[in-house]
């Protein structure tokens, strides 16, 4: 070991870089932190600009009570809980087999998926709604024919009796974003595997296990972490999104985040503002709590795609 | 392992991504030269309103929409060629401009894409800086004080870089907007009234501020755990060596973090370049908006329950060839490393 002391910082330093992480604590929190503040007070407290009065200001859930019950703010909260579900379960069963296939060849078709993957990844989302939506809106003429011909009609009518309309479906919605989301997905989980060594693999191979086996019984037991880390990306993707849900659901299947606009646009009482304010709280919420408890997986997560290179 | 066997672990997500990606991106091509509009006929109607001895009547032509058996409105579409690009573009304007000899540069700015194609430019190479900048001094600042520090300040960094954009932007807007204490404040220091929500470049200024907060505790992040694979002996080695702090930040740090600048930059590059909640999130569509708010635009249907779908998937193609544009000497490195591999 070298002298520790050249090592440390000089006094005057760590003043320094203590006061620069305080001030960066203070400015990551604070507009969260205030926001949160305002929820909870009248409006004629939370609107006055004057911070003591915010501070010390009479505590209500009024607001709460009004988004929630009042604009039925949980049946957004019931959509986007839909949503995010099945993005996550479905991105992650479609992902894991990707990622692990990918990790463990080195072919030059698995290098064009991951490049193509990659330019996916950076698309904008605009460019694919634009795609969809004239299919989605007509989707019901489109799909006719495979419920009218004679050879697959028999087997889609058992589901409905006309080809469903697209537009507003969560599900159709849930497609989409596993897909838009699935590029990210696959790198992530392909950094994830190339972390678990391949002798795992020969070893279940030798002992008698089919290549799925192998990753079914072997592979995955020891994945989970990975597994969980990818599924809470895919879940911010399809929680945080507005651009997607915005355009392709409607009033009654729209998720909590487009449906805050609702609340901006009435703006015109004082109340409407703490209104719009206690619902982008409740759309954060969750968020919160899920740093709380995840917060090791979301670093992992962060890291794993960059340090592997 | 086998071909096949890779094909079938491979096959849904191929299948997901060439269905909902590469697909819609042929259709969308398409669409930008086509025009879908609503089938009208005129049709001859007689309007008669009471009158003495005989009603006042007088013919009118009317345009009605035509629709099928079941009641939709018939439409009807067409290929136009380039002519969604050049609405988009305004080409006909910027010719008669120039003709004119009235052409400038914020004459060229006042056109609805030129100007979202300037800002979303602007916005991804001036945060790109300050992300960087401030997620390495974060990083570094952490790394040099004791380890007790390390949850409470990853905790508070994820809640920005964590939270939806859309209400990270409102949460920032309702500080600086009207009422909000920051506005106060500011007023206060200035000592006029201050509105930030008045003038373009204000509005752009925060959000780039609220980028670089949303985006910075994400390098900070990849910063730190590159920092914690430090080899020390390097380190030890250049403190014996007389060097000073900013020398072994300059010549050990920066040369080990620098796979990783690379990283962020290219990550930061993709997702700044599709800016689009801090438009929704400021309400900032009367001054500033980007590429993808746009397109967005265009897709919203009008007052009339119209969808621009041409000139949106024309936006579309345009915002697309941008980002393609901004990634190909990443893909030229990528090929050349790949070829060095084999």
């Amino acid at each position: 070991m070298a002298d520790t002391r050249a090592l440390a910082p000089s006094f005057g330093l760590k003043a320094l870089t203590a006061g620069f992480l305080a001030v960066w604590v203070i400015v990551a929190v604070f507009p969260l932190a205030w926001t949160a503040l305002m929820s909870f007070r009248y409006p004629v407290d939370a609107l006055s600009g004057d911070p003591v009065k915010i501070v010390t200001g009479a505590f209500t859930l009024d607001h709460y009570r009004s988004v929630w019950i009042r604009y039925e703010f949980y049946r957004n909260f019931i959509n986007s809980m839909i949503v995010t579900a099945g993005v996550v379960t479905i991105s992650l069963t479609v992902g894991t087999l990707a990622g692990y296939a990918l990790a463990r060849t080195r072919s030059s078709l698995a290098f064009w998926l991951l490049i193509g993957a990659l330019v996916f990844r950076a698309l904008p989302h605009s460019v694919l709604v634009t795609g969809y939506l004239p299919p989605f809106l007509q989707s019901r003429e489109l799909l006719m024919p495979l419920w009218t011909s004679p050879l697959t009609g028999w087997f889609f009518q058992l589901f409905s009796a006309a080809p469903p309309t697209l537009y507003g479906q969560p599900l159709a919605i849930i497609i989409v974003l596993v897909s838009i989301n699935q590029p990210f997905t696959i790198w992530m989980m392909r950094s994830f595997f190339m972390n678990i060594p391949n002798e795992l693999d020969e070893a279940a191979r030798v002992d008698g296990c089919t290549h799925f086996g192998a990753f079914w019984r072997v592979i995955m037991p020891v994945m989970w972490p990975g597994v969980i880390t990818t599924g809470l990306f895919s879940f911010l993707l399809a929680y945080n999104d507005y651009l997607v849900t915005a355009l392709l659901l409607d009033a009654q299947s729209q998720t909590m985040v487009p449906a805050i606009s609702s609340f901006l646009n009435r703006d015109t009482r004082g109340s409407d503002q703490i209104e719009a304010i206690a619902a982008a709280v409740s759309i954060t919420a969750p968020l919160f709590l899920l740093v709380m408890v995840f917060q090791k997986q979301i670093v992992s997560g962060l890291t794993a795609g960059a340090v592997k290179g | 392992m086998k071909p096949r066997t890779f094909f079938a672990f491979v096959a849904p997500s191929l299948a997901l991504m060439v269905l909902f990606i590469a697909f819609p991106l042929l259709s969308v091509l398409t669409q930008s030269f086509q025009n879908t509009q609503a089938v009208f006929t005129e049709s001859r109607v007689e309007k008669c309103t009471p009158g003495f001895p005989n009603p006042i009547c007088s013919q009118e032509t009317i345009l009605v929409a035509q629709r099928d058996a079941s009641g939709r409105a018939l439409t009807r579409t067409e290929f136009v060629g380039l002519d969604n690009y050049r609405k988009l573009l305004r080409t006909d304007d910027i010719a008669r401009m120039v003709a004119e000899g009235r052409a400038s540069l914020s004459a060229l700015l006042a056109i609805d894409f030129f100007h979202a194609l300037r800002f979303t430019l602007s916005f991804t190479f001036i945060t790109l800086p300050f992300v960087i900048g401030l997620g390495l001094a974060i990083a570094l600042a952490l790394n040099a004080t004791t380890r007790r520090l390390r949850g409470p300040v990853i905790f508070a960094s994820l809640l920005p870089f964590i939270i939806t954009p859309v209400i990270g932007a409102l949460s920032i807007r309702w500080l600086f907007a009207g009422d909000g204490v920051l506005a106060g404040a500011l007023s206060w220091a200035a000592g006029q009234r201050v509105s930030l929500f008045a003038q373009a470049w204000t509005i752009e200024a925060i959000m780039i501020l609220y980028r670089i907060w949303h985006v910075a505790p994400f390098a900070f992040i990849i910063f730190y755990a590159g920092l914690q694979t430090l080899n020390q002996d390097t380190l030890e080695s250049a403190i014996v060596d007389g060097a000073s702090r900013w020398e072994r930040l300059r010549y050990v740090i920066l040369p080990h973090l620098m796979p990783l600048i690379i990283f962020v930059s290219l990550i930061h590059l993709m997702d700044s370049y599709r800016v689009f909640d801090e438009v929704v999130g400021f309400s900032s569509q009367a001054h500033v908006v980007s590429l993808q708010w746009l397109t967005f635009d265009l897709l919203t249907p009008d007052n009339t329950g119209n969808r621009a779908i041409g000139r949106a998937s024309a936006s579309s193609m345009l915002t697309m060839v941008g980002i393609v544009l901004l990634l190909i000497p990443l893909l030229k490195r990528t090929w050349r490393d790949h070829r060095g591999l084999r």
